[in-house]
């Protein structure tokens, strides 16, 4: 570690596994629920438990980009972080808003609108927190070295938080409702948080390959172009059947094919930076994390979004447990993974220690893989199952509730997995090896 | 940690086409899109042949034929300007591209005559499968010539030869991606 304001990146990492762990544990209580329905369903709803699982992810993986961005930005500007003072106060603000969120809705206080269930106050301050954000990086960008990671990291910080605006726009109309609403789930994920991720990446293979980072740099160029020509409008395959023209069904079916190949080009992007660069880098843990996000978001986003994103098969599939499946694995393989590899990498450097727990760390990453693995394959088996038994034979709905029952409980096992596993890597991040902390930091810094 | 070495420019096998590498992969993920919904159109055509042939009769093959030449001129004119800065005529290299430019404007102007003309017959993007996919498709490059148009304004102002080449390259494409939605839009029965 270079600079001194890196250290920002600390509370930012360990409130992002802190609601990590809420998370899952969220997650865990809503299987559950779907395997025994009437559990808790007088304190805590389902959709209550279920808006604490969706709303802690997102949390946690804004805290893990502000985190990261913390982290690497003084690298990559060669300078210090603006203003420390405002970075510690945007956390707090962040926190406990995020606090008052999930307490508020525990008391059903929520807007109810999916994803955007936070209240009117709770948004405001959001955006104050992007705007506190935003202002830091910017003008730490301002005063140092300009490069393409540094670049496209903030480029992609600046659109998460315009596209968040339009939560604020709630039509009355349910059609322009969803539209709108897309703009920011959809330009969120398929978007602009994917020119944040492919930046982490970079930002990780040019410090553990020491690859030159001219060839990154045109890599990154190549895929947020590939991001952006396909994603933005690729938003037309949540347009089929919301009371929205007949056309988007040929615009979102050509440009969402099409949105597997920035995915397709990260894959070949780190393999080949891997192989050429070597795997010598002593945080043999980050590596993992950072190969494996590539492959895991490929196939989380990539292949299971292929897989209902044509018009004539999402007729079918529309609102079946083919979402869900997609939904795991994508918001998994690329926007979790990238956060357990950026913390992985940094934990070390902001402790001031050797890697450490490396192999507690890589177990956590096979076993969370396993368990998330395990958890598409059965949703996307019931989603199949569903989508044939419901839409194409047309029994009821709750019928074939029934019948995919047995998915759901797999899904509850597969979910008690990740669990463990997430329990192990955050035991791995936080514990500390008596030996290696006193070795302290000694090794360099990989090369450039 | 090694060092690795690389090709000057390190585009790999971008590097050896003409212009902006980065143009080129904008210009494969615009065929794909085109070539996507080319052949969106024909599994569509297969599926109502009769249909698509009585939209088809409502299509103006005039204007599209002249619109295919109006843009191979165009297309010309820009290469003329390209190999002009080549030999290094700054000012003939202009002339040329304004040249390119006024003919590329012809297609428009006639593309609108023609989109006019349909939407007065009460033609548009939800009439039928065989009009939203001429809609789309047509419109879709009727806003790559646009764009085209204003890629090929700023070369001819910052006119270094690896600008015009990246230009021409783009303009190229819009007049490619025409040369085969015309046959198979237009004309194929």
């Amino acid at each position: 570690m270079k600079y001194e304001t890196q250290k920002l990146a600390y509370p930012y990492f360990l409130a992002a596994m802190g609601l990590f762990v809420a998370q899952v544990l969220g997650g865990l209580l809503a299987g559950t629920v779907y395997v025994f329905p009437n559990l808790l369903s007088e304190t805590i709803p389902f959709h209550i438990i279920r808006m604490i699982h969706t709303n802690a992810l997102i949390v946690w993986l804004l805290f893990g980009f502000f985190g990261a961005a913390y982290y690497l930005i003084p690298e990559e500007a060669e300078t210090e972080i603006h203003s420390p003072g405002i970075a510690k106060l945007q956390f707090w603000l962040f926190l406990i808003g995020a606090a008052a969120a999930v307490v508020g809705y525990l008391f059903g206080i929520h807007e109810g609108r999916e994803f955007l269930e936070q209240p009117l106050i709770i948004k405001v301050a959001i955006v104050i927190v992007a705007l506190m954000f935003l202002y830091n990086i910017t003008m730490t960008l301002i005063k140092g070295r300009k490069t393409a990671v540094s670049l496209i990291l903030t480029i992609g910080m600046w659109g998460l938080a315009l596209f968040f605006l339009f939560a604020f726009y709630n039509p009355t109309n349910l059609a322009l409702d969803k539209m709108f609403w897309w703009y920011v789930v959809h330009l969120w994920v398929e978007g602009v948080w994917e020119l944040i991720m492919a930046a982490i990446l970079s930002f990780l293979l040019i410090k553990m390959t020491g690859i030159d980072r001219e060839v990154v740099e045109k890599w990154l160029y190549v895929i947020v172009s590939l991001t952006l020509f396909t994603g933005l409008l690729g938003t037309g395959h949540h347009y089929y059947w919301i009371g929205t023209p007949g056309y988007w069904q040929w615009i979102g079916s050509i440009f969402s094919t099409l949105e597997v190949l920035p995915f397709l080009a990260i894959v070949v992007f780190t393999f080949m930076i891997v192989r050429k660069g070597g795997r010598n880098h002593p945080n043999q843990a980050a590596l993992l994390w950072t190969m494996g996000c590539a492959v895991m978001a490929f196939f989380g986003a990539g292949v299971w979004g292929f897989l209902h994103t044509l018009a004539p098969i999402n007729y079918l599939t529309h609102g079946t447990q083919i979402t869900p499946a997609h939904g795991h694995l994508a918001f998994f393989g690329a926007y979790v993974m990238v956060n357990l590899a950026i913390i992985t990498y940094a934990m070390p450097h902001l402790r001031g220690m050797q890697p450490y727990n490396q192999v507690l760390n890589m177990w956590s990453f096979w076993i969370m893989c396993s368990g998330m693995a395990f958890m598409t394959f059965v949703l996307t088996a019931a989603g199949v199952l569903q989508t044939h038994l419901q839409r194409v034979m047309g029994i009821g709905f709750m019928e074939v509730a029934d019948e995919i029952n047995f998915f759901f409980i797999l899904r509850l096992l597969s979910g008690i997995v990740v669990v463990v596993g997430v329990l192990i890597y955050v035991y791995a991040m936080l514990s500390t090896d008596k030996e290696q902390a006193q070795a302290g930091e000694t090794s360099p810094q990989a090369a450039e | 940690m090694p060092q690795v070495k690389q090709a000057p420019g390190g585009w790999g096998p971008l590097s050896t086409l003409p212009g902006n590498p980065i143009m080129w992969v904008l210009i494969w993920s615009e065929l794909l899109v085109f070539g996507a919904a080319l052949g969106g159109f024909a599994v569509a055509r297969l599926l109502d042949p009769a249909g698509f042939d009585a939209s088809q009769a409502h299509l103006d093959r005039f204007l599209g034929a002249l619109n295919t030449m109006v843009l191979l001129t165009s297309g010309f004119l820009a290469a003329m300007a390209v190999r002009a800065r080549a030999d290094g005529e700054m000012s003939g290299s202009r002339r040329w591209m304004a040249a390119s430019m006024a003919v590329g404007a012809v297609f428009l102007y006639v593309k609108i005559i023609e989109y006019a003309d349909k939407l007065d017959a009460g033609l548009d993007i939800e009439t039928n499968t065989f009009f939203t996919l001429y809609y789309l498709i047509t419109g879709f490059h009727f806003l790559h010539v646009i764009l085209g148009l204003i890629i090929l304004g700023v070369v001819t102002w910052k006119n270094s030869l690896e600008n015009l080449e990246t230009g021409a390259a783009f303009w190229h494409m819009v007049d490619l991606v025409w040369v085969l939605i015309f046959p198979l839009i237009y004309l194929v029965r």
